[in-house]
């Protein structure tokens, strides 16, 4: 096991099943990230002051980590190159599958969804299999 | 007005969740992604929170509606097909790249970081490139 770091990964977990809850407590709604991004800019989306008020605390809360704890932001392998890519991948891949670590990961997982299970064990399997693929052309 | 004070609420204290466990740092993503050097602490931070959420969401439900909005949004439709397999993969390559997925990213971009604002950029436009081809009429 390397750079394991139990203590935080468990409190950074609870506090995100928090923030879901709060979510669903208030809106009742699912906080899953990929899809209220999307809807942002889709012309059609409704709720779109809740999307850009939840979406604004993650940015808030970005600049307010990079003004007192940068390290904690921490650094991506590779260049902009890589990054354009996997962003397309991300953006799309997301829509197709209709959801990302946090609305399958976290929220359908939550809700016993085996739909959400199969997304989550999938995308865990390709990223797994993405880094061996870099790790051996590198 | 305080139905958006909560939603900003829970959007930072999701991202502090973010930050705090270490998921903001891409290094660790793919450290948990690395079997041959294996850091575990993603599936913690997974664990942790489906832990909380699988219980208090439960007791939510007990509830005739949410505090600011006139019911809860109903379950997506249980089909597991080739758009969830094929999505899920595709989405599974990008965020083995970059170590980012959606959330740690728009945190990290917030913050600042150049391949963060990027990598968010570029995934605005993957979404709008899945809604032109896929767009219902």
């Amino acid at each position: 096991m390397h750079n394991f770091t139990p203590v935080p990964a468990l409190i950074g977990g609870v506090l995100i099943g928090l923030a879901a809850s709060l979510v669903l407590l208030t809106h009742g709604r699912r906080a899953g990230i990929s899809g209220l991004w999307a809807g942002l800019f889709h012309p059609r989306a409704r709720d779109r002051t809740f999307r850009a008020s939840f979406l604004a605390g993650l940015v808030v809360a970005g600049l307010a980590s990079r003004l007192f704890a940068p390290e904690l932001l921490g650094q991506a392998q590779g260049g902009l190159g890589r990054m354009l890519v996997a962003g397309l991948l991300v953006g799309y891949g997301t829509q197709l599958g209709g959801g990302c670590t946090s609305g399958h990961g976290v929220c359908g997982i939550s809700h016993f969804e085996l739909r959400s299970v199969v997304a989550t064990l999938t995308f865990i399997l390709a990223g797994v299999l993405t880094v061996l693929a870099l790790r051996a052309l590198s | 007005m305080k139905g958006n004070l909560a939603a900003l609420a829970a959007g930072a204290l999701f991202a502090l969740g973010l930050v705090i466990s270490g998921m903001t740092r891409p290094e660790k993503v793919i450290g948990f992604l690395n079997v041959r050097e294996w850091d575990a602490s993603l599936a913690l931070v997974m664990g942790g929170a489906i832990g909380v959420h699988a219980v208090l969401l439960r007791l939510i439900g007990r509830r005739s509606a949410p505090v600011f909005a006139p019911a809860f949004k109903p379950a997506p439709a249980e089909l597991i097909g080739g758009r969830l397999l094929a999505g899920s993969t595709i989405f599974g390559i990008g965020w083995g790249l970059a170590g980012y997925c959606p959330g740690p990213a728009i945190v990290a971009a917030g913050g600042l970081n150049v391949k963060a604002v990027v990598f968010v950029a570029a995934m605005t436009v993957g979404m709008y490139v899945y809604r032109k081809l896929h767009a219902k009429p």
